[in-house]
Order: C-alpha cells, then structure tokens, then sequence
C-alpha cells in the first residue's frame, strides 16, 4: 500500500481544509488530513471520494503553486490552484460583481482565463493580448460583471501551465429560475495527467510524431485484411494511406501510454464518486479541461438529457452517448429509477484509456466498468475527400500550384480572407456576392489560400463535408452496432431565440493546416508567430468558415465573442465557445463582434495551440 | 592519423554539445530550437573472417524547416578504423515530406582520404520509405551518387523489423582508395529490434555485402573478398 506524505509540502497558508488535497497512489490509499493527523486507509476496492473545495461569493482569493502529487505511483509536482487538482469549484451568480486576486508563486509567469466568460478583454487573461501575465511573487486582480449562467471553466493560460494541473471549474448560478430542474448537481471535470513534463511531450512529438501511437498498423493486421479481402482488395485499400504516407490509425497525438485520465482528480483505479437518491433528477456537468485528449461519454444503463453546451442552455434531447472536445462543457440531466450503481465512463477518443466514476445511492458501491469500443480508424472522408477517389486530394504540392491558381482564378471575391484577397481577389473585386443568410450554413466554395502550399502543410481537404451532422470519427456506427444514440452538433437548438437575427455581411474562411509528419500546425499554414490579427469591424455580423485540412479533430475556441453554430434553424442558433472541427470537415457559425478588444483564437489541443492560433483584433475602425 | 584523431575529437565533442542544448521558453513557442542525437546503429558485426565494430549516427539542431546535421558511418575492426565518412550539412524543409540538404563530406580510409561537396533529399517516399539520395562532387573531380533508403514494418508494437538498401554509384576510378566506377558496391540488412522504449532498442539483423565492377576488381586483387554476409548485433539509441 502506497501513501503519499505531502502535507508538509502545501504549500498554502488558508488552513487544512479536509478536501483540499491533492489525492494520489494510483493503487489504493490516500491520506485524509483530520486536524493534521495523516489518516490513511487501505482497502483498495473502497472507492475514495475526493474533490476541489467548493467556494462561493463574490470575492475570492485563488493561490497559484506547486504541489505535490501522484496520479500513478511516482510522487510529481504539480502546478495546482489553492493546493488541489483541479483547483477549486468556483460557484458564482449571474448579474454578481465579482472580484478575484490571484497569487503567483510559481518560479514562472502565470495567468488565468476564464472560459468562454465574456468579460472586458482586459480580464480575459490571455498574456500578451490581455495583459502581461502574472510576473512570480505578484498577483493580479480580476474583476468582472458575471453576464451569463451556467458550466463554464478557468485554467492557466501561460506555457504548458494546463498539462501540469492548472485548471477548475465554475458553476454560475442564473439570476432568473433555471429552466433546468434537478434536485443535486455534479462536475464532472475531465482531464490527462502525465508524470513527463509538457515540455518533453512536446519536444518528443517533433522528433518522433507517432511517439505515442501504439495502435499501429502491424504484420497482424495485414494478415486480417488478406485473408479477409483477399491481397489485391487489401493492396488497393491500403495504396491511398501508402501514397499520401498518411496513418489510418493517428487519432491521438498523445495517448494513454503518457496520460493517466483523471475524473475530478480521481485516477481510473480509484474513480470518482457520486451520490443519489431513487427517484432524484441529477444534474451532471461535464467539463473537458484536459490538455490534449478528447472523451466519449456515456452512463450505461442511463439516457443523459443534453441540456446545456457550453454553459448555454439548449432544447432538451436525449443521447446514449456524446463525444466532449478538449475545452467543451456539456450540461445532462439524469433521473436514475433505482438503487443500483452506474458507471460514468469516459474513454478516450482512440480508446488508450479513460476516466470513470460511479453514481449510486450507496458510497461503498461501486459500478461495473464497461470495455471499451473499437479505437476509431480515419476514412477517405477524414481527409475531406469526395466519396471513392483520391484524384480529388491534393496530397503533393508540387503537382497542384497550377491547378490552385486557377481555382483561385474563379474566385468570387472574397475580401475577407486576406490571403486570397492578396494574390487573386483584386481582379473579380467587382463580383462580389452576398454571404448566405443567416443560420444555415456557407455556400461558398472552399479555397485552399496561396499560403497553404508549402513543406508545413501537408493535406488540403478539396471536398470538405460540413461537420455538423457527423458525431464523429470511431461513433459513426454506434447506433448501428450498440443501438446507442450519440449526439451530433445538429441535434443542439438554443433553448431561446436567436438574439441577433441579422444576416452576416461577410465570411472569412479559415483553414485547420498542419504537417503531422514534421509536427507543425499553423491556420491558412501561417503559424501564430508570423500572422496578423484578424480584423472584425465593432458591431458587424459575419460567418467563420473553419475547414479542416488535417485528419486530426481540433477544438477551436474562440475568446471573447460567442461561435453561434449553424445547426439548420436560424431561430435557434446555439452559442458555443469551443467548436470541434471533424477531420476532412467544415462546419461554420456566425459571430457577433461586439466586444472590442484583442482575443485569443485557436485549437485547445495544448501542443497544436502555439502554432494553431491567431489573435482576433475587434475594434471601431475594424477593417 | 592524428588528424583524423582531432577530427573525431572535434566531432564527439559538438555532439555532445548538440545534445546538451537544452530547451526553454516561457511562452510556448510554437517552433523552437531543439536537438537531436540518434545512434542508429551501434554494432558488432561476426563475417567469416572477423568481427568489426559498425556505427551509423546523426545529430541536428534547429528549427521545423532549417537545421544542421552531422552524420557519420564508419567501421573499426581488430582496433583500427578500416573507414569512415563525416558529413556537415544544412538541411531545409522543402515540401511536406521531404529537406534538401547540401554540405562537406570527408572520407577518412586507411588508403587516401577524400573531401566531397554533397547535395541530397532525404525524406520520406511514398509507401513509407526512408529516402535519402545524394550526390557528392569531389575535389578532383570525381562524382558519386548514393541510394539508402529502408522500411519498417511493424510485427507488433514493439518489434519492428527493420530492411535497408544502400548503393554507391561513382563517377570514374579512384585507384587510391579502390573505387571503381559505374555501380560499387550495394549492402541490403534485415534488422529486428525490440523497442523497449522507443529511444532504446537492441536488435539483431544480417547484412549482405556485393562489389562490383572495378570496385570488385581492385579487392580482388588486394586479396580480399567481394561479397559477404555478416551477423550482427547492436543497440539503437537517440534523445
């Protein structure tokens, strides 16, 4: 039996508070301070409870620094919030004034933003665009008017500060009576530890991209698909991935072999737990605050009731299963009609581990965890091509510098897009057309900018599916094969009315690129480093397309301003603030620009973020 | 000799330091400057004759697109360096696959040491093949081109087996150090290796030697053999 003997090491000045402790030995036991006696208990089957502490009001005091941890038998230094990971539930309410100092004691500068709040851009803690970080020793006050209800989250926004620990949660209470009932709510925050340092992930996926992947293709496999199709059917299956040196199995660019997947800081061995009684009506709120893993979700034996996304209520409907991007939160109402033990089951999106935690009426239970499914393998269509043929795919550049040209040559003056406005837009400037309205979707044909041609892109998705009706890769089938129903952006309509009804008066199409192989991500293939803000007029309406020209899911999340997504009904478009763009896919929302200020705009993969990433320049003047 | 000597001395010593360049940045840079040192191989190889000591090691420092390599290949045997080769290149990033690289090659034999200006691809190929192909220009003239390229195939997770053909194609003889031209010499090994991380991986392999043409002739007549297969055994290591 492991115990760990870090209450020397807190670091923090408030009190022992029995909860706020960071838990750990992934086999069994875990210390419970009881007036600074350590206590340690064995029985590995006894699921240990063990949450961030709770705070609520409207000032906070929130202390950033290291502390001791152990998610898988090695004792590790995390970056914590007020000693624990997660950090503490903030619980806040709508209409509130709210104040929080936040101390740095960390050797590094540090930041906290608080997202998908839509707060004054000084607040919004981005350093370098917001303000200029959290020097050590120092603190920075925050102060905002809380405008909205609902599941949000906060996390360092400075280095690789996320993948150490530096994440919470928020709940907001609504100023008006919630239109959710429940009788007890939950978070259910969803993360990935690893005992490597983010720095070391990082340099390790840019000299070996596939460092990761053990779910590779081997002898085994090409046996199967022989003795299955016979060797011509297999050689030309496999001929397209061997031409275009794309990997059918890369869905995850960092896997279970590195992480430990955490519920509320709870490893899989020991698993969170959650309390119910028959008959109550219990209100999950899912968060993704992990660094690079995107989960699939379900509760065997439960049908979860989506009620909010991104902390905006949404029309209830029901789903066996949902697919929750890094960043994206997901509100579910569930009424258990017994007294048995369920499991929540988080795996991750290519199946190298997962989370899980048991909902029971009796806290020594503990549920039956499922297996998990097939790891998901990528198709013609995860690499934005038409159904049945590569001639579409545009895999090498130096065949297609021509054939871009002349696309660009059609192009029907899209001003919005500064790189084709460079190069081609000039000479049909008089042609410009109108943008579809409102809530169903770009007509626009997609353009793959001048930019993107180069050694740091390799994919361009010529015939990009939209998004919105795809769960996504590896749960296509899921209703065929389990009979379970999995959610789709499609499915989510704004509990209320559309509050901006106008029609977007332009489009800017925006392109997901990267080069898996030498690991590099960049949008329109112009890494943040090299890029100009965007520019959006104070005021205007206008539509984002976002196509993915990589095999790779990314969660887009941009700050400051709500990506109202086109599901199909323009009266009840949802807010989001996190938008997963399917590999191959398109998929677009309107934004209303009216927050001046400089945002943040990127993928919320933490090592595809540095490069994936623009500053979005809302102002007066715009354009 | 001693030349050589102070060569190598020079040449370990950067690596070390390539190696011992370490990374930091506060703010996550999306492209920063990091190193790499990999023995690719290390090992000792059982012909019919005798055994010798093989190595095949590269570093580079840089960026995504723009690095420096330095690569060596070389073999002792019975405690003398029968040959080696160094090469200092740049490297840049020319399409998604694939980085020219051009720079200095020295050939350091027992016989006549030679000095070469090198310009080559290295990349990977369609069907994931691990390319490189160079051509060297030589200081009196003499020219060479060079094929290497492997594949692996994965048999589980973890043991990969590894095949790889290289072939030397000259310009003219080179009586000095016993080239002849047209098509040399090629060298095709099977490698099995067991990744027990993936920085670290002992393996066994074979590898089948030919000469040809004049090459073959002037180890004829030197009383040596033209084609040979050896055992080997050997550790594969990088950080």
């Amino acid at each position: 039996m492991k115990t760990i003997s870090s209450f020397s090491h807190m670091t923090h000045q408030q009190g022992l508070s029995r909860r706020r402790f960071v838990q750990g030995a992934a086999s069994a036991g875990a210390l419970i301070g009881l007036g600074g006696t350590p206590l340690s208990f064995a029985a590995a089957d006894t699921p240990i409870m063990k949450f961030p502490d709770t705070l609520q009001g409207q000032h906070f005091e929130l202390h950033i620094g290291y502390q001791n941890v152990n998610f898988t038998g090695a004792q590790q230094i995390a970056t914590a919030i007020n000693g624990s990971v997660p950090g503490p539930i903030l619980r806040w309410k709508e209409g509130d004034d709210i104040s929080l100092r936040v101390h740095n004691h960390l050797h590094h500068d540090s930041s906290i933003h608080w997202h998908g709040m839509i707060l004054p851009t000084g607040m919004d803690g981005v350093p370098g665009l917001s303000f200029a970080g959290i020097k050590p020793g120092e603190y920075f006050d925050y102060a905002f008017k809380v405008q909205q209800n609902g599941t949000y989250w906060y996390h360092s926004h400075s280095g690789f500060q996320e993948q150490t620990g530096l994440y919470g949660a928020i709940v907001i209470e609504p100023a008006n009576p919630d239109p959710v009932a429940y009788d007890r709510d939950y978070v259910i925050q969803l993360s990935d530890w690893s005992d490597q340092a983010p720095e070391d992930i990082y340099i390790k996926l840019k000299k070996q991209a596939d460092y990761y992947n053990y779910k590779q293709r081997t002898v085994v496999d090409v046996w199967k698909d022989i003795k299955e199709k016979g060797v011509s059917r297999s050689w030309a299956e496999r001929r397209m991935w061997n031409e275009m040196r794309m990997n059918q199995r890369d869905i995850s660019d960092v896997t279970g072999h590195a992480y430990t997947y955490l519920m509320n800081g709870n490893t899989p061995e020991q698993g969170w737990n959650g309390l119910f009684k028959r008959g109550e009506r219990i209100r999950l709120r899912f968060i993704n605050s992990a660094a690079m893993t995107i989960f699939d979700v379900r509760i065997p034996g439960l049908k979860m009731t989506v009620v909010a996304a991104d902390g905006q209520n949404v029309e209830p409907f029901s789903v066996d299963e949902f697919r929750i991007g890094v960043a994206e939160t997901y509100d579910v109402v569930i009424s258990p009609s017994d007294d048995s033990a369920y499991c929540v089951f988080a795996q991750s999106i290519d199946r190298s581990g997962f989370c899980r935690g048991t909902l029971s009426p009796n806290p020594s239970w503990m549920a039956e965890i499922p297996k998990m499914d097939q790891a998901p393998l990528l198709s013609h269509r995860d690499m934005g091509m038409a159904m049945g043929g590569m001639h579409a795919m545009h895999a090498m550049p130096s065949m297609d510098h021509s054939k871009h040209n002349m696309s660009a040559m059609k192009a029907n003056g899209d001003l919005s897009n500064p790189h084709a406005g460079h190069d081609m837009g000039k000479h049909s400037a008089h042609k410009v057309d109108v943008p579809a309205p409102a809530g169903m979707g770009s007509q626009r044909e997609i353009k793959h900018p001048a930019t993107e041609f180069g050694p740091q892109v390799d994919m361009r998705a010529e015939s990009p599916m939209n998004g919105v009706d795809d769960p996504g890769i590896g749960l296509r089938d899921h209703q065929q094969r389990y009979g379970r129903r999995v959610l789709k952006y499609s499915d989510l309509r704004n509990l209320y009315k559309t509050e901006d009804r106008r029609d977007p008066k332009r489009e800017i199409q925006l392109h997901l690129s990267g080069n898996m192989e030498r690991y590099m991500w960049s949008m329109d293939g112009v890494p943040f480093a090299d890029a100009s803000p965007l520019k959006f007029k104070y005021g205007e309406r206008l539509r984002i397309v976002l196509v993915n020209d990589s095999m790779m899911t990314h969660p887009i999340h941009l700050h400051g301003v709500w990506s109202e997504l086109e599901t199909g009904d323009p009266l009840h478009i949802p807010k989001k603030h996190t938008v997963l763009v399917q590999p191959g896919s398109k998929i677009s929302y309107l934004v209303s620009a009216d927050a001046v200020g400089r945002w943040a705009y990127h993928c919320h993969l933490l090592y595809h973020m540095p490069g994936m990433m623009r500053e979005v320049l809302i102002s007066e003047g715009g354009v | 000799m001693n030349k050589q000597f102070l060569i190598y001395r020079f040449f370990f010593t950067g690596l070390i330091l390539l190696s011992a360049a370490s990374v930091t940045w506060g703010h996550p840079a999306a492209d920063p400057v990091l190193s790499m040192l990999s023995f690719n191989r290390l090992e000792q190889r059982i012909g019919e004759d005798d055994t010798e000591t093989q190595w095949d090691v590269d570093a580079w420092l840089g960026k995504d697109l723009h690095k420096l390599w330095i690569k060596t290949e070389g073999s002792y045997s019975d405690g003398n360096r029968e040959s080696s080769e160094l090469e200092l290149l740049y490297s840049r990033g020319v399409s998604p696959y694939w980085d020219i690289q051009t720079g200095w090659r020295g050939d350091f034999n027992n016989t006549d040491n030679r000095q070469w200006f090198a310009l080559g691809l290295q990349g990977l190929a369609p069907y994931f093949f691990e390319t490189e192909i160079t051509l060297y220009l030589g200081q009196h003239g003499q020219t060479a081109v060079r094929l290497d390229t492997d594949y692996e195939l994965l048999l589980t997770q973890k043991w990969v087996l590894r095949s790889a053909f290289e072939a030397d194609i000259y310009g003219r003889n080179d009586r000095a150090t016993k080239t002849g031209s047209g098509l040399s010499e090629i060298e095709a090994g099977l490698y099995l290796r067991y990744e027990i991380r993936r920085e670290f991986a002992p393996y066994i392999g074979l590898s089948y030697e030919r000469q040809f043409g004049d090459t073959a002739h002037y180890t004829r007549s030197s009383g040596q053999r033209t084609e040979s297969l050896e055992y080997l055994m050997g550790i594969k290591f990088w950080f």
